[in-house]
């Protein structure tokens, strides 16, 4: 069985305008392990979601090379599964329509994933909404309903970038804990990039740490907390919690 | 819920929305009733000549003369027919096209300066040249409400799925959906309602293209009627046949807003 489920080697990515080259990504190495929770800070605009796209296969490296499962990424795959900002539900369609959408895109509609979606849709709290159009549901559900269309192809990993940052700070707590359970019961390895440090700190096994662009790792820190029930909210709590945090937010180096 | 368990000011609050209602719906009608009457006092004691002003009583006759022999129905029927197949075909035409351009961006920088131009040239203007291409036919009025209709889709519903939001296509191509894809799941759905807005400007455009049609081609149809009417000095006729088109239009336009709020409340 392989462990590293995701690599990248000395990978580079520059953009091209017609004012000039912009440099975002500079020769980064990284393995991610099967089962692990891994997030990815950085200062603002520091190409920490083109690192992700670059996963994701819907960007190419400019040079470098990145391999999902020990086979290089040529474009997007079922194995991954990405999450963005906002929930992105499409309001002419059904919560069950939007759940979904990516097995109709990929032609894999039939009884069994159907079925499957309707089975995360009722574990998940959504049962009663199915058929409820996304503008009936509240800002929570919403992400959740987002989470399944993502569990929906069956994904390995999933690709986080920042999911929660539209949500308000409450709904947001709460949503960040169901979701952090939801993807380690369906054991999924994720890649959660977020600038806030300390949802970081609580629901990560490792954090990686970018510096400002070109962007490359400043450091890894392995994330060991003392607490008694490991979830997100409850890690909150830990000892060491607030260690993680100062030093993280110290090699951030903001200046405002 | 009982009135009384309403607190006065509330109560207050409805009564003068109420109110409000009321006088605006008033004061509407009575200012139509108020222009049809003066234009009638007007005419009867001649302080205009009823000759070229015409006159509300006059109008009616003309209205009725025309709903006996039927040719009313006729020719509001031909407009409102050509209209409406103008309409259609200009924003069916103009959404494949915009398609076209949404495709391929190379085409779509390519086409901007004629379409720019097009758009800006007032298409009347090319009435004639239809007229000799065509000839004097329902097809040639049809073809002048389409060209009037298809340029301001072409635009507006580019601009529709040039406005898609880019983090919906992206989690398109995540999920790993190809070109048309993309199209038909989310660029078109969440374009709907600006083509339906369209289809409202539409109405009134392919009505201009369809009376200009009528005036050049003229056979039949309201824009005969009236270019007809002021060639014999007809104004009764003028009048009348103006009056119908308004209501037509009116008719035309509310049906597809009727269309549009049924559509939204779908969704």
């Amino acid at each position: 069985m392989v462990d590293k489920v995701v690599e990248l080697k000395n990978v580079s990515m520059n953009y091209h305008t017609l004012s000039g080259e912009t440099k975002a990504i500079r020769n980064l190495s990284l393995d991610i392990n099967n089962g692990e929770f891994v997030s990815i800070v950085g200062p603002s605009g520091c190409g920490k979601s083109t690192l992700l796209s670059l996963i994701s296969g819907i960007l190419k490296p400019t040079s470098g090379s990145i391999l999902v499962n020990g086979e290089p990424v040529t474009g997007p795959s079922s194995n991954l599964g990405y999450m963005l900002q906002k929930d992105h539900l499409f309001g002419w369609r059904t919560i069950i329509k939007n759940a979904t959408l990516g097995l109709e895109i990929q032609k894999k509609l039939n009884k069994k994933s159907q079925a499957y979606v309707e089975h995360l849709l009722d574990e998940y709290g959504l049962a009663d909404f199915k058929h409820h159009y996304p503008k009936q549901l509240s800002g929570g559900m919403r992400q959740r309903a987002a989470l399944i269309r993502t569990l929906a192809t069956n994904p390995d990993i999933l690709l986080l970038d920042e999911p929660f940052s539209a949500l308000d700070y409450q709904t947001r707590l709460a949503i960040s804990e169901e979701i952090w359970l939801i993807i380690k019961k369906e054991r999924k390895t994720a890649i959660f990039v977020t600038h806030d440090i300390a949802e970081a700190v609580a629901s990560s096994d490792r954090i990686i740490v970018l510096t400002q662009r070109p962007a490359e790792i400043k450091n890894i820190h392995e994330i060991h907390l003392t607490c008694n029930i490991k979830t997100p909210i409850s890690c909150r709590e830990a000892p060491e919690f607030r260690h993680y945090f100062n030093e993280i937010w110290k090699e951030l180096d903001v200046h405002v | 819920m009982y009135s009384n368990e309403i607190s006065k000011e509330h109560q207050a609050y409805i009564k003068k929305y109420k109110v409000r209602r009321t006088s605006i719906a008033v004061s509407q009608i009575s200012l139509l009733v108020l222009f049809f009457a003066l234009w009638e006092i007007a005419a009867y004691f001649k302080w205009i000549d009823p000759f070229i002003m015409s006159q509300p009583s006059r109008v009616f006759k003309t209205l009725v003369k025309l709903t006996a022999d039927g040719s009313i129905f006729t020719h509001t029927g031909i407009t409102i027919f050509e209209t409406i197949v103008g309409f259609l075909s200009g924003t069916i035409l103009g959404t494949i096209i915009a398609i076209i351009l949404w495709w391929s961006d190379f085409v779509a920088k390519v086409l901007d300066p004629y379409l720019v131009v097009l758009n800006a040239l007032p298409k009347t203007a090319l009435g004639p040249i239809i007229l000799v291409w065509i000839g004097g036919t329902a097809s040639s009025i049809i073809a002048m409400a389409l060209l009037i209709s298809i340029i301001v889709t072409i635009l507006n519903v580019y601009l529709a799925f040039e406005s898609c939001d880019e983090d919906k296509v992206k989690l398109l191509w995540t999920l790993g959906a190809t070109k048309s894809q993309v199209l038909t799941k989310v660029v078109l759905p969440s374009s709907i309602p600006s083509i339906i807005s369209v289809l409202k400007i539409n109405v009134g455009l392919s009505l201009v293209g369809v009376i200009v049609g009528e005036f050049l081609v003229s056979k039949a149809g309201l824009g005969y009627l009236i270019i007809y009417g002021g060639q014999v000095f007809k104004m009764d006729l003028v009048m009348t046949s103006v009056l119908i088109l308004a209501v037509a239009a009116a008719l035309m336009y509310l049906s597809v807003a009727w269309f549009e709020k049924k559509l939204n409340k779908m969704r």
